[in-house]
């Protein structure tokens, strides 16, 4: 064995989630009024096309959440010694990049160093930007930059639409054989807009996608397509690896917060009395606490553990995976509230409900009354708050970050690379690309989520019906 | 003479969705015209065409809609806000939702006179408060500065009708004006509406789907149907000898006084406004229909002065004689399935620092009432009199505060409640509240068999197959859910539930007000044939005095939480007692124009059960109250054949 | 209505003392003051003496809840509880690390937060009804459509980037405003206007989507239909009946941060330098200082409470179905 699989906390909690996402799609397919929204979020271009960066994204996160640690090429096979670097699969995959590291910074596209430097050249030293080590170092003069940049991108651009003509092609002979249609006609109607899904959106988008990968590829293999950080660290790579991170604390706080909103809330609503007043009592004492000063409390117990029971993590990743999952945990437990709130009020209307009130003359059990009448009818509201909240939480882990109890400062996230980079905007050139990579993947990612929530809430909730 | 409102061809769209198609019609100053149509017939969304106030999304096609000669159609929105409100004003249906929660309703009002009197300050309020003189609103002055929730339903729709009448309009189009409104109060406020028509020479667009009321109010009427009008005439004519088979049909659907007989019932449902329509629109439920109707869209003719578009017109059959079906009489001993004493149901009122109970709200107070096997008791009242608390109560739906339940022999307490459930069950009114949307009806129908252990598991599949032919569902409705339904559809769904634990007494909280004319014959013929098959006794919770002469026995009339009158139902609708009773009766609109009969209206509103009058709760209303109904509340007095009624004035008279 | 407020009022009580608790239970009995010392001298490498010393210091070398070894009534008071979680009914939070009296620090710190905060709240309130509004009254034009469109564009940018681009460009390369700072008076307005401005703008998205789904709301409902049918304009329907219904939940909804307002913006406060509340807060944070973190953490909980009836009372005072029933 050339690895062994090290998979971290995070990861099995992932994939976890994935598990029971593909479950929830499998019960979906088969029930015609739990598809009937879905198909209607699914006929939104702005929806289908966000839907579509945002898989890309998780795409990218589940390749990055398949950790290993590699087997030390010196050690012997029948006693393997392996590396303390956990890697993942999309480390290995993206090799170049997490290798080709540089001194310090450098520009997007640049061949040289961002500071001069002394250096050795023909006929003694001179002061001057030194050459970088891997960004165009195929290049043999300055002029041949442009050109070359040029170049890639042209072929990149070219790949990117040849494949995304395949892939039209491919779906179109796909589609016009079940529609027993001729191609004319399909691409006619898919041009046309008159198919009953956003054929045209979901096309550009993909291609969009395509052609954006292809570019990035052709450049990343001769340049840092965004520069390199303070100790040449690849910018595109440090970028591409937070994806996993920003995933993680959009999710996995939800899963925390969804058992104790939806239990708590419904409890609340449905039983009323002192049942009700204790949990109202818990979550108005939870909610006075201003939430930033809860999560670092709790962040900084969460450190002193760690710090003071370093025997129970071995490596460096396994410390900060603990410490992601912790900050999953704490804003899970303070963020409960809202959605707690908007399931008790609910819960008090359906109570009242004749379906509710016939279960009633029937004498079925409470329990059966919540988890057949109840919770089936705010289904819908758990849902649109776990898409509402996910860019929320992608946002808020960038500030928490910079005031320091965010995750740890050794894991890749936006929120990092923005408090690493801020302090450098002061120097002479600016150095922007770290702030600015930064902030448009996060952008990227936040706004595919609003748009897709958007859509999701339009296509669920019933009072919104015929507006936008 | 040029009628004041004159409609050519109107055609409105909502969307994609056709929903008034090529209607055409005129009002005359001084009259009212009815348009009649079931829900989704496209008679409010005429009206909104006509003031140019459609929902988001909707526009007028085509079409021409004059008023004194000039097309409202074709103003600027400028000259059309001068209309609205000015020349023609219009009031909704639910007074409530209809006014603005947080402003004052003088406010609103003066708002309206300034905007088309121009008169501000305090001739614009000296205005206003004549405009509440004028509708009979007691204590103007004071009522000017309340907000809508402090005024009653009935209060309220005068206030929208006086701000109506701000701009003097010429036309006043009322849609569903009281169909929110507590019979006694409906009376009140048609009243008003007719006096302000003649007092003002005002035209009237009588919007609703009430034959009643169009009976009492119209000078001419117009029937609607998906979109469209299908007969038109005067009031006289239409009511003597409808031509169209559907008016024919919504008038035998009705339930009537002493008639025992089978409803006719309307096969099918209201096409979707959606669905693709050919030929005449009511061919696929007209049981005379020939090939020609499915194909062609009939014209106009006149049969009998009467305008109506049906191929058939003329040469229809007389109208059939009701098949007459006898009330089941219990063969029984009168030995009876439920016995209610005292029967009291207080809510704690909680007020001040502690929330403290401080007073109770009385919402039950003192119910008794026996129910014999197989036949039916209608509970009848205005909305807030307790009889749907009753109906809880009796399920422990909510829990009594008083008061000894019998149940075929057992008494009813906290602990035997599995007995009660499975001998007593309850439909509910509204059928799209009552089903579990994201429940199949399979499901739905299982529940109760499940929670109270009802046969063998594995002949419950068996059972849910039976009962969906019991109430007249196609046997795949099982796999479905209830919004492929429509609404009386649910209705069944609703009762097979019940059904399916098989209880001797069912409690019907009224269950058919939320349903059309044509679908409510549907209901209250399956009901009485369960009745007679399964020896089914009902407790009928209704305001409808019509349903209550087809379906009911007995009836008892309550009044703030007490029965006031109780016994056979020919005695207590056909010779009420009470002065409540007869004020009840003869409030409700009947087919049978009785326009000018002496009718005892009953002035101002029911009270609040919280602070009920002292004395017979009745007196603030009654024409005869006395000394000794204010002072104490009436014992019963019987009359003959178990007919019985608490009132000091019956006391006395006997 | 008096009894009202004042059984809202004495619910208050039992909530600050659930804050109180809780923050004992995170500060002293899951984190106990050996860890704080741990934290504080560095985790390796540490004596017991040099945390006990450390603990002396502060005044944490008492037992937790009850003191055996005093007398009577010192049994309780004479405790960690005592002297520092019940202590701050009274306001007293004791000092921090740098020894300075907290309680003194966060009154000289309230002026400079609520000269950002308040006017962010005031022009962010007004700014985002009034962007609400114009969409509700362009609705279902492509004015609308993409007045939406910008709204999630604004709200799906991180608040650190309105902050560091509004630094860089307005302060840094066009030199129109200070990049950060501080001074009182009328010579402090060029310090405010800048964080003012970005804090504004990052608000509007959310903010003024959130009011327009709650005027559409109102819109839809039938009092609309009746003002119009009295033939109101509909910049007069919207203005007067629109308005005051959706201005309810608004006005409700902001009542509850108004309290807020004087703990400042962490991050703002933070970036543009200004010695408010905020920046005093993320300081503790960073610097591990417990003492203030503490005493944050309960005047947040007693401004939020304050803020919770201060909307029940607004509420009674905008909607009068609440005033009068």
């Amino acid at each position: 064995m050339k690895f062994i699989p090290e998979p971290l906390w995070t990861d099995w909690l992932i994939f976890a989630l994935l598990a029971a996402a593909l479950a929830l799609v499998w019960v979906i397919r088969r029930q015609e009024h739990l598809l009937a929204p879905w198909r209607r979020v699914a006929q939104r271009p702005m929806a289908a096309g966000a839907a579509l960066v945002l898989g890309t994204f998780v795409v990218i996160g589940l390749f990055d959440s398949l950790h290993y640690r590699e087997r030390l090429p010196e050690s012997p096979a029948d006693r393997p010694q392996y590396s303390v670097e956990v890697l993942s699969v999309f480390d290995a995959l993206v090799r170049d990049l997490r290798t080709q590291q540089e001194k310090t910074y450098s520009a997007p596209l640049a061949m040289q160093l961002y500071a001069k430097e002394f250096i050795e050249r023909d006929n003694g030293t001179v002061r001057d930007y030194p050459r970088l080590r891997y960004g165009g170092a195929h290049l043999a003069r300055a002029d041949e930059r442009l050109p070359d940049i040029a170049w890639r991108s042209l072929t990149g651009l070219t790949w990117g639409l040849v494949a995304s003509l395949f892939l039209l092609g491919l779906l179109a002979c796909w589609q016009s054989r079940r529609m027993h249609t001729s191609l004319g006609t399909w691409l006619g109607n898919w041009g046309g807009g008159r198919l009953d899904w956003p054929g045209r959106t979901v096309v550009f988008i993909v291609s969009l996608i395509l052609v954006v990968s292809c570019v990035l590829v052709q450049l990343a293999s001769g340049y840092h397509v965004f520069g390199t950080d303070k100790v040449g660290q690849d910018v595109l790579y440090i970028s591409l690896k937070s994806i996993r991170t920003g995933l993680v604390i959009g999710t996995l706080t939800t899963l925390v917060t969804l058992p104790l909103a939806i239990g708590l809330g419904i409890a609340a609503g449905y039983f009323r009395g002192w049942v009700d007043d204790v949990i109202q009592y818990v979550y108005t004492v939870l909610n006075s606490i201003p939430g930033v000063l809860l999560i670092a409390a709790a962040v900084l117990i969460v450190q002193v553990y760690i710090e003071s029971n370093p025997e129970r993590f071995d490596t460096a990743a396994v410390r900060a995976d603990i410490r992601l999952l912790a900050l999953c945990l704490i804003m899970g437990v303070t963020s409960w509230t809202g959605l707690a709130r908007l399931l008790r009020g609910e819960s008090l209307k359906l109570r009242t409900l004749d379906y509710v009130e016939a279960a009633r003359a029937f004498g079925v059990s409470h329990a059966r009354i919540i988890s057949r009448h109840i919770l089936p009818n705010v289904f819908h509201l758990v849902l649109i708050a776990i898409v509402l909240d996910f860019s929320g939480l992608v946002l808020a882990e960038a500030v928490l970050s910079y005031v320091g109890v965010g995750v740890d400062p050794a894991t890749y996230s936006w929120g990092n690379m923005i408090n690493g980079a801020r302090l450098e905007l002061a120097r002479e050139p600016v150095v922007w690309w770290q702030l600015g990579a930064a902030f448009a993947f996060m952008f990227a990612l936040v706004l595919a989520a609003n748009l897709f929530a958007d859509g999701v809430r339009d296509a669920f909730d019933p009072r919104l019906e015929g507006r936008r | 003479m040029k009628p004041l409102l004159d409609v050519r061809g109107l055609v409105t769209d909502i969307g994609a969705v056709r929903v008034v198609d090529g209607v055409s019609f005129h009002v005359a100053a001084g009259e009212t015209y009815a348009l009649l149509g079931e829900s989704g017939c496209g008679k409010s969304m005429t009206a909104l065409s006509i003031m140019r106030l459609l929902p988001d999304g909707g526009r007028v096609t085509s079409g021409a809609v004059d008023l004194d000669g000039q097309d409202v159609l074709a103003l600027p929105e400028r000259e059309m806000r001068r209309v609205r409100g000015g020349r023609m004003a219009m009031i909704f249906q639910e007074p409530m939702l209809a006014l603005n929660p947080v402003i004052r309703v003088g406010e609103q009002i003066i708002e309206a006179v300034a905007l088309h009197q121009n008169l501000a300050g305090q001739a614009g309020r000296d205005a206003a408060r004549d405009l509440l003189d004028a509708v009979g609103v007691p204590d103007a002055a004071r009522r000017l500065d309340t907000y809508p929730f402090e005024l009653s339903g009935g209060l309220r729709q005068r206030m929208m009708i006086a701000m109506a009448l701000a701009g003097q309009p010429k036309l006043l189009i009322a849609d569903e004006p009281t169909t929110a409104l507590d019979v006694t109060i409906q009376a009140q406020v048609l009243e008003v509406l007719r006096r302000l028509r003649v007092e003002r020479q005002m035209g009237m667009l009588l919007i609703t789907h009430d034959l009643g009321v169009v009976a009492e109010n119209a000078d001419r009427v117009g029937v609607m149907y998906a979109g469209e009008l299908l007969e038109e005439g005067t009031r006289e004519s239409f009511f003597a000898a409808p031509q169209h088979p559907y008016s024919r049909m919504l008038f035998e659907a009705l339930p009537r006084a002493g008639d025992g007989g089978r409803l006719t019932v309307i096969p099918g449902q209201v096409p979707k406004p959606d669905s693709e329509l050919k030929g005449c629109r009511f061919a696929p439920r007209c049981p005379h229909a020939v090939v020609r109707c499915r194909e062609e869209s009939p014209d106009w003719q006149t049969v009998d002065g009467q305008r109506v578009r049906c191929h058939l017109a003329g040469q229809l059959p007389a109208r059939l004689p009701r098949e007459i079906v006898a009330n089941a009489v219990s063969t029984q001993a009168m030995q009876p399935l439920l016995q209610v004493d005292g029967l009291k149901v207080y809510f704690p009122v909680r007020r001040g620092l502690l929330q403290r109970t401080v007073d109770q709200l009385r919402a039950v107070d003192g119910v008794s009432l026996d129910i014999q096997a197989g036949r039916t008791l209608a509970l009848v009242g205005e909305s807030g009199c307790g009889k749907t608390t009753v109906g809880k109560a009796l399920l422990r739906l909510t829990e009594p505060t008083a008061g000894r339940i019998v149940l075929a022999g057992e008494t009813i307490t906290a602990k035997n409640a599995p007995v009660l459930r499975r001998r007593a069950q309850m439909v509910f009114q509204d059928p799209f509240s009552s089903l579990n949307p994201r429940m199949r009806v399979a499901d739905i129908l299982l529940e109760g068999m499940d929670a109270l252990g009802v046969g063998a598991a594995h002949q419950r599949r068996d059972a849910v197959a039976r009962l969906l032919g019991q109430v007249g569902l196609p046997d795949d409705a099982g796999g479905r859910y209830p919004h492929a339904f429509s609404g009386g559809q649910r209705q069944r769904i609703a009762i097979a539930r019940v059904l399916a634990v098989s209880p001797r007494l069912v409690i019907c909280d009224e269950p058919t007000s939320a349903l059309d004319v044509s679908v409510q014959a549907q209901i209250l013929n399956l009901l009485k044939d369960l009745q007679n098959e399964l020896g089914l006794a009902y407790l009928f919770i209704t305001h409808n005095l019509g349903v209550v002469e087809y379906l009911a026995h007995e009836v008892a009339v309550m009044y703030l939480g007490r029965i006031v009158e109780h016994g056979a139902v020919a005695d207590v609708l056909h010779a009420p007692r009470h002065p409540y009773t007869q004020a009840l009766v003869s409030a409700v609109p009947r087919i049978e124009s009785h326009v000018g009969e002496g009718i005892s209206r009953l002035a101002g509103d029911q009270p609040s059960p919280l602070n009920p009058p002292s004395g017979c709760h009745f007196n603030p209303r009654c024409p005869h109250a006395g000394e000794l109904c204010r002072q104490t509340y009436p014992d019963r007095t019987d009359l003959a054949n178990g007919h019985w009624v608490r009132c000091h004035w019956v006391a006395g008279r006997i | 209505m008096l009894a009202y407020i004042l059984r809202r009022l004495l619910y208050a009580i039992p909530i600050l003392i659930g804050v109180n608790l809780l923050t004992f239970t995170l500060f002293f009995v899951v984190n106990t003051p050996d860890d704080m010392a741990r934290l504080q001298l560095g985790v390796k490498h540490v004596t017991p003496e040099a945390i006990g010393r450390w603990k002396a210091e502060h005044g944490y070398d008492k037992p937790l809840l009850l003191n055996a070894e005093a007398k009577g009534a010192a049994q309780f008071t004479d405790t960690i509880f005592f002297k520092h979680s019940a202590a701050m009914f009274a306001f007293e939070f004791g000092k921090g690390d740098d020894g300075r009296d907290i309680a003194s620090e966060i009154h000289a710190r309230m002026g400079p937060s609520l000269a950002i905060a308040l006017p962010v709240f005031v022009i962010g309130l007004m700014v985002n009804i009034t962007f609400a509004l114009l969409m509700v009254f362009f609705r279902s034009t492509y004015l609308d459509i993409w007045g939406v469109v910008l709204c999630v564009v604004l709200m799906s940018i991180s608040g650190l980037f309105y902050i560091i681009a509004g630094q860089y460009f307005i302060a840094k390369l066009w030199n129109l405003l200070p990049i950060s700072g501080f001074a009182g008076g009328i010579d402090g307005l060029r310090f405010v206007l800048l964080p003012v401005l970005v804090s504004v703008v990052a608000g509007l998205g959310s903010g003024a989507r959130w009011y327009r789904t709650i005027f559409l709301e109102e819109i839809g409902k039938d009092y609309v239909r009746t003002a119009r049918a009295k033939g109101l304009s509909e910049i007069r329907v919207l203005f007067r009946h629109v308005l005051k219904n959706g201005m309810i939940p608004i006005l409700t909804g902001a009542v509850v941060v108004l309290p807020l307002l004087f703990m400042g913006s962490l991050i703002t406060e933070s970036f543009f330098g200004i010695p408010g509340l905020g920046s005093y807060t993320i300081d503790a944070i960073q610097a591990q200082d417990f003492a203030v973190v503490r005493a944050m953490v309960f005047l947040g909980s007693f401004l939020y409470i304050v803020g919770l009836i201060l909307t029940d009372i607004s509420y009674s005072w905008v909607d009068p179905r609440v005033r009068l029933q």
